[in-house]
């Protein structure tokens, strides 16, 4: 008994581990999932993930033309956190920029603030921060204050030395927006939002046609005039439902779990949500005309998913990241459902705010259909 | 170009053929079937029935393919061939999670026909669903389930059938009730292509064109497909018959022995080597020999080993 459990024949070895060779090599889906899964982790934990952002886009408003507001301009820039995109003219200016999200923060001068420092008044200075994502900017927040000091010390020479020496010398004041407790859930449910919506459509929809490939069901389908898109859409459509109960719990959860208040308009987002749910769906019908079977359509569904949670800016503030996964993730349609979420449940943003990841999601979803009418097999060959 | 009604032939198509990878599954194919005609595609399991069939319903492409089906292009017109033909696949393909009535109304959708209603219900009525239109087709016997693939094929009111294997699987009583069916749908002038890989339902078609190995070996109806072969055949009754084949089979002048249950069928070229050859044995006590004109079996089975060493060769 224990003989047999124990024997090994090492040319019986060797033959199943020919045998595993040959059809793995066969199955070259599996193979690049088995390369590219751990690729792809290694890859984004180690170089994409930074929860340190740097040249966060700044807005400075009404920086007037003196020694001290120059080298704290130049001083924030030299520090590397910050990248000032634009002087504005005035506050509103600088909230409405805020608000589109292409700010993280605004920093003020008041108009007499060198006249101020100069006689040792200590003038205020407002720094606000987008606070919707926390972890964007709390480096930013906790370095800004070393930045300015050491700034106005080299500025501060001679007769002027003596300010500031007790308790610094400008009044520095924050004003985190949008998300003033600074709570983390603020942030992530809404990105679960799309997250969510991400994972199961993809998923479902992916196994749609495959498993018509293997149940046999497909050859009835081919036979009868029945047309590719009329498939395709024909898919998707039912399981748009599913996606508008899922959005619905997800929002209901937020609002009586978590005690998230909307600043924006929900059914504003029910609409966009349309084209980002059909979005997916696409995507999903895609793989399934692609994948020859059930298990090829999940291997290739985790390779949609991985990406659009790890760059979508769900994860890691899309900030953060380098250069080239901002790249990756502004082409996923993740990144800008989340911009467009957290803009109108934290931001109260409108339409007009956003409609640049709008039409985005818009083009992605033209362009898969189009992808999967083109693959979309009309014959069993 | 002729109207399309006064075309005699529903299928007419020549050199058919089509490879998958190196394998030549479809050789030159050629099959003229009328219209209101039952014509019998046979061939053993393998031969490329089930590939030919999806070749003239646009499911696959051939690699070469001349000819008309319902008087229009195979190769170019496949859009306005699919709504004119009723196809049954060899396996059942409708969808088991639907019950029978939601497929049907699911074909009449995909084919568009706008009172699915009379129609599902006439169709339920004849095919014998009614009080079963609510039952999941999954749950559903062999039979059952072949009826309704056929109920399914004639929801759009096809000129043309294509049957691929229709009675594989099904009990003997289903099998007779499919071809008077089949029969009945005939004589209303709807024509049928119907593959199988049972002999004996040779018999139950007009005419019929025999393949294996991808090659036509045979057509027309079953006494020309028999005249045409010119074999002789003797038939042996008694008992340990396949001892007595085992003897006869290394004789020359034999073709072949068979035996079919309790009888045992001796096959020859050239009749007067076939009686040379089994003279020895005639007068043998225990057996009662008889001759009798080929059967359509003896023919098939002579024309597959023929065709499989010619191959060989
Ligand atoms: N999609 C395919 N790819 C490769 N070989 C195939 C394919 N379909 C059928 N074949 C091969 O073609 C031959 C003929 O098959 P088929 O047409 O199904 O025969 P039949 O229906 O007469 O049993 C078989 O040897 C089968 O293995
Ligand atoms: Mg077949």
């Amino acid at each position: 008994m224990k003989k047999t459990l124990f024997s090994f024949s090492p040319r019986r070895f060797a033959s199943v581990v020919v045998k595993e060779f040959i059809q793995m090599r066969r199955d070259r889906m599996t193979f690049a999932m088995m390369v590219g899964i751990p690729v792809l982790q290694l890859v984004i934990f180690g170089y994409a993930i930074n929860s340190n952002p740097k040249f966060l886009p700044t807005v400075i408003v009404e920086a007037g033309q003196s020694n001290f507001t120059r080298a704290i301009v130049s001083a924030m820039k030299n520090s590397e956190y910050f990248s000032i995109v634009k002087e504005a003219e005035s506050e509103d200016e600088a909230e409405k920029i805020m608000k589109r999200a292409e700010a993280q923060f605004v920093i003020s001068f008041p108009p007499d603030f060198s006249r101020e420092l100069a006689k040792g008044k200590r003038p205020q200075l407002l720094i606000q921060a987008d606070a919707a994502d926390p972890s964007a900017v709390s480096y930013a927040l906790s370095a800004f204050e070393g930045i300015v000091n050491s700034a106005l010390a080299k500025e501060l020479k001679g007769p002027l030395a003596a300010i500031g020496v007790k308790n610094g010398p400008v009044d520095i004041r924050l004003h985190r927006c949008f998300n003033p407790e600074i709570r983390t859930q603020v942030n992530v449910v809404p990105g679960l939002l799309g997250v969510i919506l991400t994972m199961t459509m993809v998923f479902i929809t992916s196994l749609a046609v495959t498993r018509e490939k293997e149940r046999g069901t497909m050859e009835t389908l081919l036979a009868t005039p029945v047309k590719p898109l009329e498939v395709m859409t024909g898919k998707i459509i039912p399981y748009m439902i599913v996606g508008y109960i899922q959005i619905t719990l997800v929002l209901g959860l937020a609002k009586y779990l978590f005690n998230i208040s909307f600043a924006g308009s929900i059914s504003l987002l029910f609409f966009v949500a349309f084209f980002f749910i059909a979005a997916n769906l696409a995507v999903g019908v895609t793989i399934s005309t692609l994948a020859k079977n059930q298990l090829q359509a999940v291997q290739m569904s985790v390779f949609f998913f991985l990406p659009s949670i790890l760059l979508s800016g769900f994860m890691f503030p899309f900030r953060g990241m380098p250069f080239w996964a901002q790249c990756i993730g502004s082409m996923l349609p993740l990144t800008h459902f989340l911009e467009i979420v957290r803009g109108i449940i934290l931001r109260g943003a409108g339409l007009g705010d956003f409609y640049r990841h709008g039409i985005f999601i818009v083009a992605f979803l033209f362009g898969i259909i189009l992808i999967g009418l083109f693959r979309y097999r009309q014959t069993l060959d | 170009m002729g109207s399309v009604n006064d075309n005699k032939y529903v299928i007419d198509v020549r050199n058919v053929r089509k490879s998958f990878g190196p394998k030549l599954v479809v050789n030159n194919i050629a099959i003229q079937v009328k219209r209101g005609e039952i014509y019998g595609f046979l061939g053993p399991n393998g031969s490329g029935k089930t590939t030919f069939i999806r070749m003239l319903c646009g499911l696959l492409t051939p690699d070469h393919a001349e000819g008309t089906c319902l008087g229009l292009d195979v190769l170019k017109q496949q859009d306005l061939i699919k709504p004119r033909v009723g196809y049954m696949t060899q396996k059942f393909s409708l969808y088991e999670d639907l019950t029978v009535l939601e497929n049907l109304k699911l074909i009449a959708g995909l084919y568009g026909i706008s009172d699915a209603r009379n129609v599902i219900n006439g169709i339920t009525e004849k095919t014998g669903f009614s009080g079963r239109e609510k039952q999941l087709a999954g749950t559903l016997s062999g039979g059952w389930k072949q009826r309704l693939a056929l109920a399914a094929c004639l929801v759009h009111s096809p000129e043309l059938l294509l049957l691929d294997e229709p009675t594989a699987g099904v009990d003997p009583k289903a099998r007779r009730d499919f071809w008077e069916e089949l029969h009945k749908l005939a004589s209303e002038g709807i024509s049928a292509l119907v593959s199988t890989h049972y002999m004996d339902e040779a018999e139950r078609c007009h005419r019929l064109a025999y393949i294996a190995y991808g090659n036509l070996l045979a057509r027309g109806t079953i006494r020309e497909v028999i005249e045409e072969a010119g074999l002789h055949t003797w038939r042996v009754e008694g008992a340990n018959l396949s001892i007595l084949a085992e003897k006869l089979r290394k004789c020359d002048g034999i073709e072949q022995t068979i035996v079919f249950g309790n009888s045992l069928h001796v096959t020859g070229r050239d009749k007067q080597r076939l009686e040379n050859a089994i003279k020895p044995y005639l007068n043998e006590s225990g057996f009662s020999w008889m001759e009798t004109g080929s059967g359509i079996e003896d023919v098939f089975i002579y024309l597959t080993e023929k065709k499989a060493t010619d191959n060989f060769k």
